[in-house]
């Protein structure tokens, strides 16, 4: 049975076990960083930091290598771990993990090297280098079980970052983001028990925890199917978090340290995204079709909702938690939106938020590290004293309203098309969330940036030193790159999801993926082309720059009005 | 043959027909018991041995049962001769017999290491202690291993008596005496009920042995069950008190708290995998016909026991509280195991006890060395700080705690997952969800502890705030920051004793290689089914 499905799941076995030694060397990094001497800080930050990058490394090697024609599983890797239940250490990538993985990858070392912990480096490195092992299993097991424990497992560093090095009410925000997470899991593993356990009463044959299989043969009923993707859809909603059980976002994002926000926002929000397609789409297909227009539903409650609080905050922090909110809320609105322009863009739009928000993150780190607040009423006119944290802040900003020319755009375009051909009004209630975004994000930038510097602390704000621009440039240079090319990451993920989608298709009776209507299916050349023409349309405003609020506000505006128009246009 | 139909005939006849013995079986419980007694004897002549003598003594007694259970393993799982029973069917020697054995020798090894250093430090040296946990043990064994009532009740008794009087054990602390006294009077009491469940079962079919009551309610249908469901509900209150199970758990805070901790590390893992192996084997295997009548009553246990000790472990102060209604809650996951009355439900129960066994050791383990001199360091806040003071030990309890919380990676985990899938395979998706949901509660007792120690009172800010509290909790400052002042408290550092550093150590390998790879026994625990054996003459 296995090989049979494995073959029709068109995977590629692994000479190498690629996808466990990404895993694998964090663990070892952390046990290694464990082992130095606490009172050699440095050597701790550069073991931590060449494990990391070396992982970045193998990541990036597999981004090289992906065959991008190919719409099935590579690098896997399939051997059994407890043999009695039918649980495997099956390991694989696709288009759509690809480049969470690299993102992983990328932003780890980045955390890393950029930023330095207040005190304790030793257990610091170690948790974050564990945090890294164990989002890096989310995204390459192909195993519910093994799935299950990596998704649970990342819990325990990133709590111990947050309490640990945290700020402010770090203990309660660590306390409340550990057990509010562990509920939703608590669901989601009798959820993957019982799917398994029905799957094999049905099939007749021995238990398996396998995805590929259990995907591939789709032995549940379809009433029962529901149910299960109801608990799945739980936990996965409280980890993106989609609205309304966001709550412990705010408290754990603001209140972690620097890095952990940035590996918060950057990584571990994917993991629920992440799992909404893996495990929702491809695994109960007829379950989110038929939950779709609730799960778009929440998504635009929360894209307006999470706008409208972000607009309200007075901690800079906190407003860049909350515009997660809203951001996540059109990644789910996305992959529901069922088509593959709406779920290219989804995923796209993963890696752009990690992108983009861990910059933000970044940005407000360094801000308070300054000044030792985050309150935007104490901070003003950081431009004159800091004109290129003032620069990379309005870039990164722009990459996170979805300026055209920069990566942002690129996703929330192409999700807003797809969702406008299949949920009209859904898409028009959330392209409000893009005027929102540029709301909040330029009257918090006016607030903190322009104007004349109040108090003593605000003039004398020091610039960013030379590690923090090299680590901002860093990200930028694929923020801008992504916006302005996005072809090779949209021509590898386009079999993935083609393929994901003709499973949904196959599976539920009368649904056909609603792509805006053309004679044949985009192509990879065209899809970036859509967007890249997009871009270039309003790419000629781009230069116009930093800190005109109105000016941007009415070109996101133009740049929404084009995405409805794109669409209308294909009806 | 019953044990009292047995001794009807030696009433009746003049030559007394004594059943074959197999002493091969056997030998577990005498593996246990005659050292113990010798070990009475032998310190009463000799008062002066090396240090730790009788922890030697017990450690290689545990090891030697051990070592005897495992072989009897390759004999009861061999396909050609499979499980038997002795003593006229009263004992049974299978998989699952076996299983427990081992296990309760784990439980004593780890609580003898514990306890050699404890009695030093508290100035209670003898054999005493040592010669009560073997014997406890020995009726442990007979429970796994009754294949009658009436030889459940006489293994029960000897586990509860020794129990009782080490609850007590610790006589310069009166709290000790009462943890003594209450755990006495209730348990004479639950045995009471238990002694009156045997007595209907009987009346309701005219025999104590459990594969007479099986056969005979397999092939009688009585017209009135009343003395049967009667006498399987006056069992359960028995077994429910060992295990201390909600709503008879009320025992088990004071008692635990106010016993020596080595002890309690002993009645959270032995006693409690006694009383679930016993429990196992008259309902889900003595009584598996009657399983539409029980199920029902062990699925209200079960919830009540699960929400229970998750929900009032939240609001104690008191660490061995906490720990007390945190193996409450344990107990109500390993009760969904027997409520699914499968052998996937008793081969995962046995995973549970087995991982349960490790980590509840261990962490009592952690617990008495923080404990420090006169075992009164309990509260939360002398914890607060370990981290630093003594980051290993942290780190360690750290991992018990994650275990029991349910962690992946940790043998926790995948108990859970193992009762999880035998729950969810019996169509119990309900109670699979509040034992999941009760995980997740009881996290936050967990949690409290893991902020205590690593997250609270870092040096330089607590003490200056909270000069009293940093004080109370051992906290020793960085010697750079505050050359002067180390921190007084009244038990004295904690001191790590390597015999307690051996039964952390095992206890926290098995935890985490468990964790990893549960296939290791998991296989063992399905294999280690129970059975009913008629005996061979």
């Amino acid at each position: 049975m296995t090989p049979l499905l494995a073959a029709e799941a068109g995977e590629h076995a692994a000479s190498f076990p690629l996808l466990t030694s990404i895993i694998v060397l964090p663990a070892a990094g952390a046990l290694a960083v464990a082992l130095i001497s606490k009172r050699r800080p440095d050597t701790v930050r550069q073991v931590a930091a060449l494990f990391a990058i070396v992982t970045g490394a193998i990541t990036v090697w597999l981004m090289a290598n992906f065959d991008r024609g190919s719409d099935g599983f590579q690098w896997v890797e399939n051997k059994r771990w407890v043999a009695d239940l039918g649980i495997g250490w099956h390991l694989g990538i696709d288009g759509i993990s690809l480049f969470l993985v690299v993102l992983t990858g990328f932003l780890f070392p980045l955390a890393i090297l950029a930023i330095k912990p207040e005190h304790d480096d030793k257990p610091y490195y170690a948790w974050l280098l564990l945090l890294e092992a164990g989002c890096m299993g989310v995204f390459v097991v192909l195993d519910l079980f093994a799935f299950f424990v990596f998704f649970e497992i990342v819990l325990v560093p990133m709590y111990f970052l947050i309490g640990g090095w945290g700020h402010g009410n770090k203990t309660y925000a660590a306390l409340k983001f550990f057990i509010y997470t562990t509920f939703g899991s608590a669901v989601m593993l009798v959820g993957i028990i019982a799917t398994a356990v029905l799957s094999a009463r049905a099939t007749g044959q021995g238990l398996t925890f396998d995805l590929v299989q259990l995907a591939e043969t789709q032995a549940i009923a379809a009433t029962t199917a529901r149910w299960l993707f109801l608990a799945f859809a739980l936990a996965f909603a409280i980890k993106v978090p989609l609205f309304p059980l966001h709550t412990w976002l705010p408290d754990a994002h603001t209140e972690a340290p620097t890095a952990g926000s940035v590996i918060l926002a950057g990584v571990m929000l994917k993991l629920g995204t992440y799992g909404f397609v893996r495990f929702g789409l491809y695994l109960f297909p007829e379950a989110s079709h038929f939950f779709a227009p609730l799960m778009l539903t929440l998504a635009t409650v929360g894209i307006v909702y999470g706008a409208v609080v972000a607009t309200m905050q007075h901690d800079l922090k906190r407003l860049v938690a909350y515009s997660s909110v809203a951001h996540l809320g059109f990644i789910i609105l996305g992959v529901f939106a069922l088509n593959s322009q709406a779920l290219t863009g989804a995923v796209l739009q993963m890696v752009n938020h990690g992108l983009s928000t861990g910059a933000l993150f970044l940005l407000v780190g360094m801000i308070y590290e300054r000044r030792h607040t985050r309150e935007i009423s104490q901070l003003s006119g950081l431009q004159k004293s800091a004109p290129i944290m003032a620069a990379a802040f309005t870039l990164v900003m722009m990459s996170s309203i979805g300026l055209p020319g920069l990566n942002g755009f690129v996703g929330e375009f192409l999700i807003l098309l797809g969702t406008f051909a299949s949920h009209r009004w859904w898409a028009v209630v959330s392209a409000t969330g893009v005027i929102l975004a540029s709301l909040y994000l330029l009257w918090g930038y006016q607030r903190v940036f322009h104007g004349t510097p109040q108090g003593e602390e605000n003039e004398n704000f020091k610039d960013m030193n030379p590690r923090e621009t090299l680590a901002i440039v860093a990200l930028v240079i694929p923020i801008v790159f992504l916006g302005v090319y996005p072809k090779p990451v949209i021509e590898r993920l386009e079999p993935s999801i083609d393929r994901l989608l003709a499973h949904v298709e196959d599976n539920v009776d009368g649904f056909h993926p609603a792509d805006t209507p053309e004679p044949e299916r985009r192509s990879a050349e065209d899809l970036s082309k859509v967007a890249a023409d997009a871009s270039h349309e309003e790419g000629g405003h781009e230069g116009g720059g930093a800190g005109d609020g109105e000016h941007e506000e009415g070109e996101q505006q133009g740049a929404t009005d084009d995405a409805g128009h794109e669409g209308g246009a294909g009806e | 043959m019953s044990a009292v139909s047995l001794l009807a005939q030696a009433t009746t006849t003049p030559q007394l027909r004594t059943p074959s013995v197999d002493w091969w079986g056997v030998m577990p419980v005498l593996l246990l018991a005659a050292p113990a007694m010798v070990l009475l004897h032998v310190s009463s002549l000799i008062k002066r041995f090396f240090t730790g003598f009788y922890a030697a003594v017990t450690v290689v007694v545990a090891l030697v049962t051990a070592g005897w259970a495992i072989g009897l393993w390759g004999r009861v799982t061999d396909a050609d001769r499979g499980p038997f029973s002795t003593m006229g069917g009263a004992y049974g020697v299978d998989g699952f017999s076996v299983f427990v054995i081992v296990l309760l020798c784990a439980s004593v090894i780890i609580a003898a290491l514990l306890a050699d250093d404890y009695l030093r430090r508290e100035r209670m040296e003898g054999a005493e202690l040592y010669s009560l946990i073997m014997l406890s043990a020995a009726g442990g064994v007979i429970m796994a291993s009754a294949n009658d009532l009436v030889v459940m009740f006489l293994g029960l008794e000897i586990l509860s008596l020794a129990v009782y009087v080490l609850a007590a054990m610790h006589l310069r602390k009166v709290e000790s005496q009462e943890a003594g006294m209450k755990y006495f009077v209730l348990g004479a009491f639950s045995s009471a009920f238990f002694l009156y469940g045997i007595a209907l079962v009987y009346g309701a079919t005219g025999g104590t042995s459990l594969l007479h009551v099986s056969s005979y309610l397999a092939e009688t249908v009585p017209a009135d069950n009343r003395l049967m469901l009667g006498g399987m509900a006056l069992l359960l209150v028995g077994f429910g008190f060992k295990i201390a199970a909600v709503p008879f758990h009320s025992w088990s805070p004071d008692v635990y708290q106010g016993s020596p901790s080595p002890v309690v590390a002993y009645m959270a893992s032995g006693v409690k995998a006694a009383g679930f192996a016993g429990l196992l084997r008259v309902f889900v295997v003595g009584f598996a016909d009657q399983r539409l009548d029980w199920q029902p009553i062990v699925y209200v246990l079960a919830v009540a026991t699960l929400i229970g000790g998750s929900i009032l472990a939240v609001v104690q102060t008191d660490v061995k509280r906490m720990m007390a209604y945190s193996s409450i809650s344990h107990a109500g996951f390993i009760l969904v195991g027997v409520e699914a009355g499968t052998s996937q439900g008793v081969s995962a129960a046995l995973f549970y006890l087995a991982a349960y066994t490790f980590m509840v050791g261990g962490t009592f383990g952690v617990i008495s060395l923080v404990s420090r001199k006169g075992d009164d360091h309990h509260d939360i806040s002398d914890y607060r700080g370990l981290a630093r003071e003594r980051p290993l030990l942290a780190l360690v309890f750290t991992v018990f705690l994650l275990a029991q919380a349910g962690v992946p990676l940790t043998s926790g985990f995948f108990a859970k997952f193992a009762v999880i899938t035998a729950a969810v395979d019996a169509s119990s998706y309900w109670l699979a969800i509040v034992a999941m949901v009760s995980t997740a509660i009881s996290l936050y007792v967990y949690l409290r502890i893991v902020v205590a120690m690593y997250m609270t009172d870092a040096p330089g800010e607590g003490h200056a705030v909270d000069g009293a509290e940093a004080g109370g909790d051992g906290h020793v400052a960085e010697a750079a920051a505050v050359p002067d002042e180390p921190a007084v408290v009244p038990g004295g550092p904690i001191r790590i004793p390597w015999t307690a550093g051996v039964a952390l150590a095992m206890a926290v390998v098995v935890t985490l290689v468990v964790g990893f790879l549960p296939g290791l026994v998991q296989d063992l625990s399905r294999d280690a089914v129970p059975a009913l054996v008629l005996a061979g003459r």
